[in-house]
C-alpha cells in the first residue's frame, strides 16, 4: 500500500532557515544544514527546500548551496525557488535535487512545465501554487505571494496538470504560519478537479490538522514547517497519530 | 570502480553520494569508453523513455553498454528510468521507442485503480518474489521510495523478482544473470535503500 507522506518544508534565505506568517514577517529559525541533518537522521518521508528570495531577486537557483544541502540529505529532496528555465531544472537535478518545484515562472510561460515534464518526466515536476481567498474565490499569487494573478486555483491547477505537472504543492497564504489548520475547502476544490497528488501546505499546528487535510481535504500528502520548528511535535509522532486513525503511513 | 552512466538526465548528485556513502569508488562519467574500466555499472535515470534513449544514443552509449553488460557480463544496476530502458520497447514520450533489450519486456503507462492516482509517488512496499542477493538483509515488504508513471512488463515472469501493490501489481525489481533493475530509488530509500546498494556492490 502506498503510504501517506508527511513532508517538512524548509524555507531559506542566505543560508538561514526562516519561517514567516502569511508569507511575511520572516523570522530566523536556525541555520539550515543542521535542520537538514536532523530530518535525515529522523528518516522523514521527504523534504522540501525553497529559496524564498530567488524569484524576488530575479536570479536563478543557487546550485552550489543546493549541492551543499543535498550532501546531507539521503531522503527524497524537492527544491524550489527561482526556477524559470528548463536548464535550471537540469542543473538542480545535477546538484542533488530529486524533484523541482516551479511556481512564478509558469504564469509567464506554461511551457516551462510541459517542456520540463517532457525532458525529465512529469514525476519530477512539482508545481507549487500559492493561494489567497478573496471573497468566495481562491486566487493564485506569484513571486512569494507578492503579486496577484488572474487565475482561480481550480483553473490553474487543471492547467498545470494538463501541461504535465506531476504533483501540486498547494499552499494557503492566509493560513501560512498561523498554525490554525489547513484550509480544507481550498484542498477540496483542488483535489476534486485534478488526478495528480496534491500536497497540502499552510496552517498546520497539530496532528489533527494533518488528519483533516487528508480526510476532509483529500490531500495525498501533508507538508508543514512551523509545527516542527516551533513546537515539540515531530514527523514521527505525527505518523503514529495518523496510523491510529487508519491513515497508511511509513513507520 | 563503479561507473555511473551520465547521459545527461539523472539525479546524479544523489546517486553518486549514496554510492560513496555505501563505500564504493564511484566515477560519474559522460565518456562511454570508461565502461571498459568498470567493475560495476549503474544506469540511473530521471526522465522519459524516449528522451533517455535519445540521450544514450547521442552520447554513444548503446554499443559500449552492450559489450560490457551482455558480452563481458559486468554486474549492472538500472534504477527507475535506467531499469525501464533495460526493456525492448517503451511507450513513454513522443513515440514507441526501442530500448536496450537486456531484459525482455515492454514499458507501459500504469493504469490507476479507483482511488489511485499518477504518478505513483511516495513510499510503497516491495514484495520479494524470489531469493536474490540484492535482497540480502532486507525484510520482505519493506517500503522503498517510488516516483514514476510507467512500469516494466517483463515477458518472462521469472525475470520479475519483486512486485509492489499499486495499479494492481507493478514489477518493481527485475533480474537476469548479471543485470538487476529496480523501479524505486534505492539512493533515496534511506536504510533499506543503502542496504540494497551495498548488496549490489558485493555481487
Amino acid at each position: 500500500m502506498l503510504k501517506t507522506r508527511i513532508i517538512p518544508t524548509l524555507l531559506w534565505k542566505n543560508y538561514t532557515l526562516v519561517k514567516g506568517k502569511k508569507f511575511d514577517s520572516w523570522r530566523r529559525v536556525s541555520t539550515i544544514i543542521p535542520a537538514i541533518k536532523v530530518y535525515n537522521t529522523r528518516q522523514v518521508d521527504e523534504l522540501i527546500i525553497v529559496d524564498i528570495m530567488a524569484t524576488l531577486e530575479n536570479r536563478e537557483p543557487d546550485y552550489v548551496t543546493v549541492n551543499d544541502f543535498s550532501k546531507e540529505c539521503f531522503m527524497p529532496l524537492t527544491v524550489g525557488g527561482g526556477v524559470s528555465k528548463v536548464d535550471h531544472v537540469k542543473k538542480l537535478l545535477r546538484a542533488g535535487a530529486d524533484k523541482v518545484t516551479i511556481n512564478s515562472s509558469a504564469f509567464e510561460d506554461i511551457n516551462i512545465i510541459s517542456e520540463s515534464a517532457d525532458k525529465f518526466g512529469r514525476q519530477c515536476i512539482v508545481a507549487s501554487v500559492d493561494v489567497k481567498k478573496i471573497n468566495d474565490d481562491y486566487i493564485c499569487f506569484k513571486s512569494s505571494g507578492t503579486v496577484q494573478t488572474e487565475w482561480k486555483v481550480q483553473d490553474w491547477a487543471k492547467k498545470l496538470e494538463e501541461n504535465g505537472a506531476g504533483e501540486l504543492l498547494l499552499t494557503s497564504i492566509d493560513r501560512d504560519g498561523t498554525m490554525e489548520g489547513y484550509d480544507t475547502d481550498l484542498l477540496k476544490r483542488v483535489t476534486s478537479v485534478v488526478n495528480i497528488p496534491v500536497i497540502a501546505q499552510g496552517g498546520c499546528g497539530n496532528y489533527e490538522h494533518m488528519f483533516e487535510a487528508l480526510d476532509t481535504g483529500k490531500a495525498h500528502a501533508v507538508s508543514a514547517a512551523s509545527i516542527f520548528h516551533f513546537t515539540e511535535q515531530t514527523p514521527l509522532e505525527a505518523k503514529k497519530y495518523l496510523k491510529n486513525k487508519d491513515i497508511n503511513v511509513r513507520l | 570502480m563503479i561507473v555511473v552512466v551520465d547521459y545527461g538526465m539523472s539525479n546524479l548528485g544523489s546517486m553518486m553520494r549514496s554510492l560513496e556513502e555505501c563505500g564504493a569508488e564511484v566515477c560519474v562519467s559522460d565518456d562511454p569508453s570508461m565502461l571498459a574500466k568498470s567493475s560495476k555499472i549503474v544506469l540511473p535515470g530521471v526522465g522519459s523513455f524516449f528522451e533517455g534513449m535519445q540521450c544514450l544514443k547521442s552520447g554513444g552509449w548503446i554499443e559500449p553498454l552492450k559489450t560490457e553488460v551482455i558480452s563481458n557480463e559486468i554486474p549492472t544496476l538500472g534504477i527507475c528510468l535506467g531499469m525501464q530502458m533495460l526493456a525492448d520497447i517503451g511507450y513513454e514520450g513522443k513515440e514507441k521507442t526501442e530500448g536496450l533489450g537486456f531484459i525482455s519486456g515492454e514499458v507501459h503507462k500504469l493504469v490507476p485503480q479507483p482511488g489511485e492516482c499518477l504518478p505513483h509517488v511516495g513510499w510503497n512496499e516491495v514484495h520479494q518474489q524470489a531469493e536474490h542477493n540484492i535482497f540480502k538483509g532486507i525484510e520482505d515488504k519493506k517500503d522503498f521510495y517510488f516516483v514514476h508513471s510507467y512500469h516494466f512488463q517483463a515477458q518472462d515472469s521469472d525475470d520479475v523478482i519483486a512486485t509492489t501493490p499499486y495499479c494492481n501489481k507493478i514489477s518493481t525489481v527485475v533480474a537476469k544473470s548479471n543485470i538487476v533493475g529496480v523501479q524505486f530509488h534505492p539512493e533515496k530509500s534511506q536504510l533499506s535503500g543503502f542496504q540494497l546498494l551495498k548488496n549490489f556492490l558485493e555481487i
